[in-house]
């Protein structure tokens, strides 16, 4: 135990800095060495997600996929981080002299540019990192109305479901030929240029069709509230189901591809620095007092129905961009999908991730859809398998894993030299 | 000029029942006025009929000569009418110096687009509004809390936070409901202390509800007694605690038989 604990110490003085070289190292050796060492290591290609599936379906692959993940990932990443060290505590420490904006702009394309490499393995991959940050952004949009403002909103897949078949429709009447809606009405190559514009469009949809939760919320909160909410998901999916112009029951297929990597991290980055302006923000933490004492918040001149409003619309928002880009990276959307197994998995991911956190809901969304993907050749057992850990951490972590904490950018990037972590601490 | 708080013949009831009779009050900037009562006898109601919880029945309440009644609570809080709860309400969830900053809500100067994009205005207003609930925390002498919990304080740190919050309104009259409620006799004379030093520092004028008559004594110059909704008497602490009527009221009649 003590020389576990000796381990990870040596790593306390990595900064960001140093585990993002780590991860580019490892991403890296996996782009050129990938192929062949998993020949040598007699896998049929290469792993795609830490070589899950195929341990899954043939356990005799584990001593195989261990020794894969452990010569592309774990050594190169403990490796470089720790011997690089010194040098990225330097540039931390450079990148602590710019404003911190700029550097956290580096950062994220730092991180931006592994995962791109990474990804770019095989299409699989892209999809999966597609799909994650999709429910990165339904996850904390979320948490504004369930963690920050406290209602218990079941509405969520009936906000992306309204995003998603907005943007879906103006994508196809707008840039494509196809049999639904007929000829495109402008040029096909506007439309990657227009499409924020589409899922603008799509979220302001959503977030007036949120009206229809909000406003019973002013008088009623908790089970009942939950209840309007379910119902308003419900209606929503019924009233797409019985709409024949919107392909009814069978969807909607063949949107255009806009939905390429990075502008779905672009999506992500965004809505994750704008929920953590407001957040932080005196007029977001109106949210947190009107959840925690309305009387008292009203009392203290906070405006309490502007508040909700602007909790439910702003969520509503998010789910609704989040549901756009849904539609145009699977490019297939129908009412089914909106349903209360979406729910379960975005409620999920929040309270796995923690209530009231930025941070939490990265980690939820990310470990709950990975483990989703990685867990699939179980098939049901998964569904046994994903709820068993959602009760556990319940009961040992009741807010959820990491819940209550503000996303601090400035303390994650910081260098961190034992000489001057001593005198932070 | 028309007095800080005027109010005329308040009268309200709950169903049936008459809460409170024509009740009047008149505060002019700076003082302090009490309001004394038994159990049950509508304080707290009054206290609720002004800062806009329940509009009442009849009558006219005014601040500043402008008419409050029937307006919604955050738009008279932001007029200018503070308050604390007799049974703290506080956000469990939300750490002290939030508390404080939530309470400028009314003097945030940028819109949701500010908020959303952290816009230099919006920055510069937060940093002033931080700036002053540190000097606020201090003045309250909280600040060595100011990261912590609410919910992790000790009782009467409580209380000053939650009078600190309404302070940070910005209000020209503050209501302090049963501000001693639960305390200690040594948390009592260091609130005695914080209310005379938040009335001489602010020139705020302060109405308070109290079940402690020497506290009650100690700060108010004038005091109002209320028994059953019904004022039965009105004036300096020293004729107060003279008053057959209120003596009667507080410790029953003499039975003379």
């Amino acid at each position: 135990m003590d020389k576990m604990k000796n381990f990870f110490r040596m790593f306390s003085t990595v900064p960001l800095a140093g585990w993002l070289m780590g991860g580019c190292v490892a991403v890296l050796m996996e782009y050129y060495l990938g192929d062949a060492i998993s020949y040598y290591l007699y896998l049929p290609k290469i792993p795609v997600l830490f070589g899950a599936l195929f341990v899954l379906k043939e356990p005799l692959m584990i001593p195989s996929v261990v020794a894969y993940d452990l010569i592309i990932y774990v050594l190169p990443i403990l490796l470089v981080s720790k011997l690089m060290a010194p040098l990225a505590n330097g540039l931390a420490r450079l990148l602590e002299k710019i404003p911190l904006s700029l550097a956290t702009l580096l950062y994220v394309i730092a991180i931006y540019g592994i995962l791109h490499l990474w990804a770019g393995i095989n299409d699989y991959r892209v999809l999966v990192v597609k799909l994650t940050m999709v429910s990165i952004i339904l996850t904390i949009s979320l948490n504004i109305i369930n963690g920050y403002q406290g209602e218990f909103s079941c509405s969520h897949p009936g906000f992306m479901a309204l995003g998603a078949y907005t943007s879906s429709t103006l994508t196809l009447v707008l840039f494509t030929n196809d049999k639904m809606f007929g000829d495109a009405l402008l040029p096909a190559a506007l439309g990657p240029w227009l499409f924020p514009f589409v899922l603008i469009a799509g979220g302001a949809v959503a977030a007036i069709g949120s009206l229809a939760v909000a406003i019973p919320s002013f008088r009623t909160r908790g089970d009942y509230l939950a209840i309007i909410s379910l119902a308003f998901m419900f209606i929503v999916k019924s009233a797409i189901e019985n709409m024949e112009l919107l392909g009814g029951p069978r969807g909607m297929s063949s949107q255009p591809s806009y939905a390429t990597l990075p502008v779905v991290f672009a999506w992500t980055a965004l809505c994750i620095w704008i929920i953590h302006n407001f957040t932080t923000s005196t007029m977001g933490k109106a949210l947190n007092a009107v959840r925690d004492n309305e009387a008292a918040a009203n009392s203290m001149t906070v405006n309490t129905r502007k508040t909700k409003v602007t909790a439910f619309m702003f969520g509503a928002f998010w789910a609704g961009v989040a549901g756009g880009l849904f539609a145009h990276v699977l490019r297939y959307v129908n009412p089914g999908t909106f349903g209360i197994q979406k729910l379960a998995e975005i409620l999920a991911m929040v309270y796995f991730g923690g209530l009231n956190s930025i941070y939490g809901s990265i980690v939820g969304a990310v470990s709950i859809s990975v483990l989703g993907e990685a867990l699939r050749p179980l098939e049901l057992w998964k569904w046994i398998i994903i709820p068993l850990i959602l009760i556990l951490v319940m009961i040992f972590r009741p807010h959820g894993l990491i819940s209550f904490t503000e996303l601090n950018v400035k303390r994650i990037i910081r260098s961190r030299d034992k000489k001057l972590s001593k005198g932070v601490e | 000029m028309a007095p800080l708080l005027e109010v005329k013949d308040m009268t309200h009831y709950f169903g049936g029942l008459r809460a409170v009779n024509k009740f009047n009050l008149t505060i002019e900037s700076g003082q302090i006025n009490g309001l004394i009562g038994p159990n049950g006898a509508g304080k707290t109601t009054v206290f609720n009929l002004i800062s806009g919880v329940y509009t009442p029945t009849e009558g006219s309440i005014a601040l500043e000569g402008q008419n409050i009644k029937g307006l919604e609570i955050h738009r008279i809080a932001s007029m200018g009418l503070g308050r604390t709860f007799q049974n703290l309400l506080l956000w469990r969830h939300m750490n002290v110096l939030d508390h404080i900053r939530m309470a400028h809500y009314s003097q945030l100067d940028y819109g949701l687009f500010g908020a959303f994009f952290g816009t230099p205005k919006s920055r510069r207003r937060e940093e002033e509004v931080i700036e002053n609930s540190h000097k606020l925390l201090k003045m309250f002498d909280i600040s060595q809390f100011a990261e912590h919990i609410v919910g992790n304080l000790p009782y009467g740190a409580q209380r000053r936070v939650e009078m600190a919050r309404a302070m940070a309104t910005n209000p020209k009259i503050l209501f302090l409901d049963e501000p001693t409620a639960g305390m200690t006799p040594d948390e009592l004379i260091r609130m005695i202390e914080i209310i005379r030093q938040v009335h001489r520092d602010f020139g705020v004028a302060i109405f308070l509800i109290e079940h402690r008559m020497k506290f009650v004594m100690e700060l108010c110059e004038s005091i109002q007694t209320l028994v059953f909704g019904e004022v039965i008497a009105e004036g300096p602490p020293e004729d107060i605690q003279n008053n057959p009527k209120v003596i009667e009221a507080y410790l029953g009649k003499e039975d003379l038989h």
